[in-house]
C-alpha cells in the first residue's frame, strides 16, 4: 500500500458513488487522501479524479463486504457512511482495507483505532435513532401525519422500519431538516427517502390543537413537584431535541408544520 | 366534566406509579391497526421531574372505595374526582398514540364500589382498545388485589404487563396504613399472574394461535420511606419477588407526602428519600445483571446503603481482597464485580483481549470509565501507572467522586467526610439524616 498513489475522489455523495470510489481505488492501486462531494469547492494538493457513479461496480462492491467483512463489518460500513463523522468517507476506507486483508474477525478489534472509530459513532447514529423513535412528534392533517426532525446524522433510514411498523404503512411524511430530505410512506408498504428542497404548512386542524393541549397538560401533570430535576430531564433528553416536541411548544412558537402540497417534485413513487 | 379536566385529574392521581417502562416485547402492527412494540422499551419524553414517560399513565377512576393513608386518592380525601368513559379512554390513546406522544396505555383504578367491579370496567376499556380500535401497542394493566381470579385472567389476554402493587414492605406496615388491603390478597393474583404467564408460554410453544397472556410479564411497586423498614429488609424481599414470584421489574417510590395522617411522616419537615431511592435501583441492578445476592450487598450489621459510595463500590471496598481483577485474564464474573465496569464494558474487554494484551490506554478508547474502575483493576498485572493509594484513600476518592453527582448537597454536608476541624468520620458510621434525603 505503500506505493499506491495519493488521490482525491470528487464523487456525487451517494452511498452507491462511495463504493464505486472503493472499486475505482483498488482498480488503480490509489490510496484516496480525501473525498469531496460534488458540489464541494475545496481543492486538495493531491491529484484528483472524479468519479462517475457506477451501479454494477458498486454492487460489486457491496457484495463482496459480507465476505470480506462479515455481516457486522457490512453494517459498519453500510451504517458508517449515515453518521455525521468528519471525513467519514475516509474512516470507512480504513475498515474496508483493514476487512479485505484480514478477514471478518478484524471487525472485533476493538482497540484498532480503524475500527473503534466508526464502531463509535455508528453507536451514536444508532443512540440517536432510538431516541428519535420517542421523540419524533406527528400531527395529524386530516389522516396524514406530518412531524420534522434536526438530527446530527441521518437517522432516516433507522427510523423507517420502526415507523413502517407501527403504523402499519399508514401515511407518514417525516421531514429531516439538517440533511434536506424527507421519508415518505404510504399503505401498502411503499416508501421512499426523498430529497426535499422547500418545506411549507397549512394551519393545524382542530383535533389537532385539542390533541396538543391536551398532551401539554397531561405532561406538566405527571411531574411530581417535590421531585423536580431538571439536570436529570436534560441528560436523558437534551435541549436540542425539544423545540420539535409538542410538550415545549406553545400555539404561537409552534412552527407551522407543513403540507404535503409544499413537497414539489417529491411525490411518493 | 370535559376530558381535558378529567385528564388532568386523572392523571395527577396515577403520578406516584413509577412503572412507565414498555420493554419486553416485540410485535408488528397488523394491517390497517396500528401499533407495534419494541424489545427494548422506549421513552417518548421526559417530565421535569426527570423520570421518562413512555406510557399514557392515568386512573380509570379516582372514586375510591378505600382509605389507605399514604395514598393520594384515598376516600377520605377531599379532592375532585372523576371517571372516564372506557370510549373517552380509547379515544385519549389512539389520538396520543398516532402522534408518537406515547407507546401505550398504563391503567390503574381506585376502587371503584369493590375490586371486581372495578376489573370488569377496566377490562371493557381494555377490549374496546384491542378489538374495535385495533391497538396493538403496550398496554399495562394494574391487577387489582381482590378481583375475582377469572376477571383477572381476562385483564392479563389484553395486557402486556400486569402489576400488582406489594406497596409496603411489610405486613405490619400494611395492616397499620392500609387496613383494607393484606399481603395475601396482594400475593394470590401475583401468584396467579406467574402461573398464568407460564401456561401461556407453554401452549403458545404448542401453537402461536394459543393466546398470550402478560406477554411481557408482571412487575411491582412499594413505597419507601414511609414506614421503618432497612434497606436489608427491602432488597430480601425485592430478591424473593424476582425469584418466587419470577417479576420481571421491582419498582421503588420514594414516598412523597400526600397525607397528615398521625401514622406517616409529618408532611412539613418530610422530604422524599430520593437518594434512598436511588440506591435501592442501583442495587436492583445488581442483583439482576450482576449476579449479586441480597445478602452480599447488606447484611444485619450493616442494615442500610452507604449515602456517600454506590452499593457495588460499597461491596467493593469491603472486598478488597477480591481485587485487583486483572482485565486480561479475568472471567465475565470477575469484571462484573469491579466498580465502573458495567455489562457492556465486559462484554467489550474480552471480545478485545481476544486480538491482543490490553493496556488502560486500550480500555480507555474501549470507552472502560477508569474514574472508578482504576483502583480495582490491572493490566497484564501492572496497575495504572502513577496510581498510588492506600486502601483508605480509595475511598476518600471514591466519595470524592461521587459528590457532583450527589447535586443539591448544602455546603456543610460536602464537608461531611472530613470536619472542620480536620477529623475523619466515618462514612459507615452514624450519618447525618439530611444527607439520606437529598
Amino acid at each position: 500500500m505503500a506505493d499506491w498513489t495519493q488521490v482525491s475522489y470528487r464523487y456525487d455523495g451517494s452511498f452507491a458513488g462511495f463504493l464505486t470510489c472503493v472499486y475505482e481505488s483498488y482498480a488503480h492501486r490509489e490510496a484516496p487522501a480525501c473525498f469531496l462531494g460534488s458540489q464541494d469547492e475545496r481543492l486538495s494538493l493531491w491529484p484528483e479524479r472524479t468519479v462517475a457513479t457506477h451501479p454494477a461496480r458498486a454492487r460489486q462492491v457491496y457484495r463482496s463486504l459480507a465476505a470480506k467483512l462479515g455481516r457486522t463489518g457490512r453494517q459498519l460500513v453500510v451504517y458508517g457512511f449515515l453518521t455525521c463523522l468528519p471525513e467519514r468517507e475516509l474512516h470507512l476506507w480504513a475498515l474496508l482495507r483493514l476487512g479485505y486483508q484480514e478477514g471478518p474477525t478484524a471487525m472485533e478489534r476493538l482497540t484498532d483505532s480503524r475500527v473503534w472509530t466508526v464502531r463509535k459513532a455508528v453507536g451514536q447514529l444508532q443512540g440517536e435513532a432510538h431516541l428519535f423513535k420517542g421523540f419524533v412528534r406527528f400531527s395529524d392533517y386530516e389522516g396524514l401525519l406530518i412531524g420534522e426532525i434536526s438530527p446530527k446524522n441521518r437517522v432516516l433510514p433507522l427510523l423507517r422500519p420502526h415507523f413502517c411498523a407501527r403504523y402499519a404503512g399508514a401515511p407518514l411524511v417525516l421531514h429531516d431538516r439538517t440533511h434536506h430530505e424527507a421519508l415518505f410512506t404510504r399503505s401498502g408498504g411503499k416508501w421512499a427517502i426523498l430529497p426535499v428542497e422547500d418545506f411549507q404548512t397549512g394551519p393545524p386542524g382542530a383535533e389537532e390543537l385539542a390533541f396538543r393541549q391536551m398532551w401539554r397538560r397531561f405532561y406538566d401533570t405527571v411531574a411530581i413537584e417535590s421531585r423536580y430535576n431538571p439536570r436529570c430531564r436534560m441528560t436523558h433528553m437534551p435541549k436540542r431535541f425539544w423545540g420539535d416536541m409538542t410538550e415545549f411548544q406553545t400555539e404561537e412558537s409552534a412552527p407551522s408544520l407543513p403540507s404535503a402540497e409544499g413537497n414539489k417534485g417529491t411525490r411518493l413513487s | 366534566m370535559e376530558v381535558l379536566d378529567k385528564l388532568t385529574i386523572l392523571a395527577d392521581g396515577a403520578k406516584y406509579d413509577a412503572a412507565c417502562t414498555s420493554s419486553g416485547l416485540d410485535r408488528r402492527a397488523r394491517a390497517g391497526g396500528l401499533g407495534s412494540t419494541l424489545p427494548a422499551g422506549c421513552c417518548h419524553s421526559f417530565s421535569a421531574d426527570g423520570r421518562c414517560v413512555t406510557l399514557l399513565k392515568v386512573l380509570m377512576s379516582n372514586c375510591c372505595a378505600y382509605d389507605c393513608q399514604y395514598c393520594v386518592n384515598r376516600r377520605s380525601n377531599d379532592l375532585p374526582r372523576a371517571t372516564f368513559t372506557p370510549r373517552e379512554l380509547c379515544e385519549l390513546t389512539i389520538g396520543f398514540y398516532r402522534r408518537n406522544y406515547i407507546e401505550g396505555l398504563f391503567l390503574s383504578s381506585a376502587v371503584i364500589k369493590d375490586p371486581d367491579y372495578t376489573t370488569e370496567r377496566m377490562v371493557e376499556t381494555l377490549s374496546l382498545l384491542r378489538r374495535h380500535y385495533g391497538f396493538a401497542g403496550y398496554i399495562h394493566a394494574k391487577a387489582i388485589p381482590g378481583a375475582d381470579p377469572l376477571l383477572t385472567h381476562r385483564l392479563g389476554l389484553l395486557a402486556d404487563r400486569l402489576s400488582v402493587n406489594i406497596e409496603l414492605p411489610s405486613q405490619k406496615s400494611l395492616s397499620l396504613l392500609a387496613p383494607d388491603k393484606d399481603k395475601e390478597a396482594i400475593l394470590s393474583p401475583m401468584a396467579q399472574i406467574r402461573d398464568g404467564i407460564q401456561t401461556a408460554r407453554q401452549e403458545r410453544a404448542r401453537s402461536r394461535h394459543a393466546p398470550s397472556f402478560a406477554p411481557a410479564g408482571q412487575s411491582t411497586q412499594m413505597i419507601v420511606g414511609a414506614t421503618p423498614e432497612s434497606d436489608r429488609h427491602i432488597l430480601t424481599l425485592t430478591q424473593r419477588l424476582y425469584e418466587k414470584y419470577r417479576l420481571k421489574r421491582v419498582f421503588y417510590s420514594a414516598y412523597i407526602p400526600v397525607s397528615d395522617s398521625k401514622l406517616l411522616p409529618a408532611p412539613q419537615t418530610f422530604r422524599p428519600p430520593l437518594l434512598r431511592e436511588h440506591r435501592l435501583y442501583q442495587a436492583d441492578w445488581l442483583l439482576r445483571f450482576y449476579h449479586f445476592r441480597a445478602d452480599e450487598l447488606l447484611d444485619e450489621d450493616r442494615p442500610n446503603f452507604d449515602p456517600l459510595v454506590d452499593p457495588k463500590c460499597a461491596w467493593a471496598l469491603r472486598h478488597l481482597d477480591f481485587f485487583p481483577v486483572d482485565a486480561q485474564t479475568a472471567d465475565y464474573e470477575q469484571l462484573l464485580r469491579v466498580p465502573g465496569i458495567g455489562v457492556t464494558s465486559a462484554r467489550r474487554i474480552l471480545t478485545a483481549r481476544r486480538w491482543g494484551a490490553l493496556t488502560f490506554e486500550a480500555l480507555k478508547t474501549l470507552g472502560v470509565v477508569l474514574k472508578r474502575a482504576q483502583y480495582f483493576l490491572t493490566c497484564g498485572g501492572k496497575p495504572l501507572e502513577g496510581l498510588r493509594v492506600s486502601p483508605d484513600g480509595v475511598l476518600r476518592h471514591l466519595v470524592a467522586q461521587e459528590r457532583p453527582m450527589l447535586a443539591r448537597h448544602e455546603p456543610e454536608q460536602l464537608s461531611l467526610f472530613e470536619d472542620q476541624h480536620g477529623k475523619e468520620v466515618s462514612p459507615y458510621g452514624r450519618l447525618d439524616p439530611g444527607l439520606l434525603s437529598v
